[in-house]
């Protein structure tokens, strides 16, 4: 399956229609990954990107298939958006050996390399030289694959993140550092956690394009990235992009939700979600009619509820697991 | 005495240092309104300010190294990290800076910091999320290294390390945080380098660390019924290592196992081991030292995977009968 949500040449637009139901493929994939936390049917934790669909699929979403992304702990947009096989994703976090990382992973390492995904991180800021590491790789190499670089707001604190901009500003590595700025690092709001307005900005003092985006408008997000990419590819460097967007849920499993308000929860949720803003514009544009959506969603859902039935049944690794995997094979 | 958990322990003994001393502050992500990573530091903001209990960009080298410095010039920083495995990130601050300042100031400057954190797995959240590392930290000479296994230790160690003047490493078991216990109200220290005999017994010693503690404890109460009565010693701190209880409690029971959660290869298991090896004690043993430890394997997520990786109630009984196997002429 080749996941990449084409541009029509002439103006750079999305297949829109084709994107929504990725943005409906992530949102539901992360209400079933709550149910079942709910349920008691996960063991370990989730970081729910609910709200934050637009800069999976305008972002990981348009690249080729071996392009490469590294993602983070709230990746199961990204992952989705690259191509991960999301069967294969239910069933990792389900500790099933038929997961993407046979159960040895678990929600914040789902990686694919398949499909161009690089893998995701629990240790925050360790993407940046990773990815510029990748991109190096690709330059090397002549391969032309550009690697997109996902993290977040909280993440640009990280000395990694300072250390790996500045290498592949000098190197001019084919890398997009792609922030997304929820507004909240756990319960810091950025606000209070930087001293400057636009973290694109941060780019300037490695000699990197920054640029600050609309992250729930997904055509904005795709056209960015897109000319991001393009640079890249064609040896202009690395870009980075900060888009401002907003985690709908709790920071993960354990979160009380102290540090926002209800107001401003209800603000972006309501009035800036970024699903029904891109419904919006299909039904304006008489793509899409509200029975198509209707429709869509509640296919997805079903897809779903019978994917996870089926993983449910799969095989759990055995005990000969614990020690697969821990040293590569040598070379025969 | 009333019963408390091991979290509201440490957040006692975090709320009775702040009160008692104008420069003991907090330091860390989310310590304020989130209360910590796990809870640890729940309503001190609110109580004593955002100065001294300060929320932290993401930024464990920073963190790390803000106090060190603040440690040289007369605070007493208490930092958080969420989870021990980011003490790779504040690695170089720890090992090459706090360690090792005073020795190489030639004692013209201290650096009394307390890190604490939350250590050990058991909740699914990976490999990078559930790691025992302390004994690297136990490797470095000029740090100090707690491990308290249950609450009473939990505040008591806890006042101790703050009060010390030497970077201490306060490493707390997440699976610890919810067990209870009989705390005192008022404040109290544990000194550092103190073995505590947690069950006294007769035909064997388990030394213990950490969470291995409660397990040897149950495995204690299955094999009582079967006759054998074991000792478990918890070392407490494992820098300063008080070397005499252990070596005092093989004398009498003349049968060991050593149990840690962490990595059993080169782990600090291997380190209390060579305790009992390198003394007389070697030549007087009645079984072989028994070693148990976590696998050699990154901390798988799957439940079962992540339960089989460490040591559990049944591999303790297992080897306490082992050990028991051999008749002391044998030896
Ligand atoms: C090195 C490191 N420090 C701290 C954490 C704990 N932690 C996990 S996610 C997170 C917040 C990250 O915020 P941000 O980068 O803005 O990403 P978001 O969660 O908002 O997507 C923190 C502090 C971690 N996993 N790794």
């Amino acid at each position: 399956m080749n996941p990449k949500i084409s541009m029509t040449e002439k103006n750079g637009r999305l297949d829109n229609v084709s994107a929504l139901r990725k943005m409906w493929e992530i949102r539901i994939f992360e209400e079933m990954i709550q149910q079942l936390f709910d349920e008691g049917e996960l063991h370990g934790t989730m970081h729910l990107c609910i709200g934050q669909e637009a800069t999976a699929v305008g972002g990981a979403g348009i690249l080729d298939q071996s392009d490469w992304i590294v993602s983070t702990h709230r990746n199961h947009g990204h992952c989705i958006a690259k191509g991960t096989d999301i069967r294969a994703m239910f069933a990792e976090m389900l500790g099933k050996k038929t997961g993407t990382n046979e159960g040895k992973g678990g929600s914040m390492h789902i990686a694919d390399l398949d499909v161009g995904n690089l893998g995701s991180n629990g240790i925050v800021g360790a993407g940046f030289p990773i990815a510029a590491g990748a991109a190096l790789s690709a330059q090397m190499q002549g391969s032309n694959q550009v690697v997109l670089c996902y993290a977040g707001d909280g993440a640009t604190n990280e000395g990694s993140f300072h250390e790996a901009l500045n290498l592949a500003s000098i190197w001019q590595l084919p890398v997009i550092y792609f922030i997304e700025n929820n507004q909240y690092g756990m319960s810091s709001s950025i606000e209070h956690m930087v001293n400057i307005d636009l973290l694109s900005e941060r780019g300037k003092s490695y000699g990197i394009e920054g640029i600050t985006i609309d992250g729930n408008d997904l055509d904005e997000v795709a056209q960015t990235v897109a000319k991001a990419v393009e640079k890249a590819r064609n040896g202009g460097g690395p870009t980075l992009i900060e888009a401002l967007t907003y985690r709908h849920k709790g920071h993960s499993k354990s979160d009380k939700l102290m540090y926002r308000s209800e107001a401003e929860c209800r603000q972006w949720q309501k009035y800036n979600d970024p699903i029904v803003r891109l419904e919006t514009k299909l039904i304006q544009q008489d793509q899409m009619t509200p029975e198509d959506i209707r429709l869509l969603e509640g296919s997805i859902r079903n897809e779903f509820s019978s994917l996870v039935a089926s993983v449910k049944q799969d095989e759990e690794p055995t005990s000969n697991d614990l020690w697969t995997h821990v040293y590569a094979e040598e070379n025969k | 005495m009333r019963t408390i958990t091991y979290l509201q322990a440490v957040n006692e003994a975090l709320d009775e240092a702040l009160a008692q001393d104008e420069r003991v502050f907090l330091l860390g992500e989310d310590i304020g309104i989130y209360g910590g990573g796990f809870g640890a530091t729940q309503g001190l903001q609110e109580k004593y300010g955002a100065q001294r209990v300060r929320d932290t960009p993401i930024s464990e080298s920073a963190i790390a190294g803000a106090a060190v410095g603040a440690a040289m010039t007369g605070m007493r920083p208490i930092m958080e990290l969420q989870f021990s495995d980011f003490i790779t990130v504040a690695m170089d601050q720890l090992v090459n800076q706090a360690a090792k300042i005073h020795y190489m100031y030639g004692g013209k400057a201290n650096v009394p910091l307390v890190m604490r954190t939350a250590a050990g797995s058991g909740t699914g959240a990976g490999a990078q999320h559930s790691q025992s590392l302390e004994n690297w930290m136990a490797h470095i000479p000029g740090l100090k290294v707690v491990q308290p296994s249950n609450a009473y230790d939990a505040k008591g160690l806890l006042h101790a390390a703050i009060k010390d003047n030497n970077p201490v490493m306060f490493y707390e078991h997440k699976l610890l945080y919810k067990t209870s216990g009989a705390v005192p109200e008022k404040a109290y220290d544990l000194p550092l380098g103190v073995a505590d005999i947690k069950l006294t017994g007769s035909d064997i010693t388990i030394i213990a660390t950490g969470i291995m503690v409660d397990k040897a404890l149950q495995a204690a109460a299955i094999v009582k019924k079967k006759g054998i009565s074991v000792e478990v010693v918890d070392p407490r701190t494992l820098v300063p290592l008080d070397e005499q209880t252990l070596i005092q409690s093989v004398a009498k029971t003349k049968r060991v196992i050593v149990a840690t959660e962490a990595v059993k290869n080169s782990g600090f298991s291997a380190e209390l081991t060579a305790v009992i090896a390198e003394s007389d004690l070697a030549i007087k043993l009645a079984a072989p030292i028994i070693r148990l430890g976590g696998e050699f394997v990154p901390m798988p997520a799957q439940k079962s995977l992540e339960a089989q990786a460490t040591p559990q109630v049944d591999s303790l009984v297992q080897a306490i009968e082992q050990s028991m196997s051999y008749k002391e002429d044998q030896a």
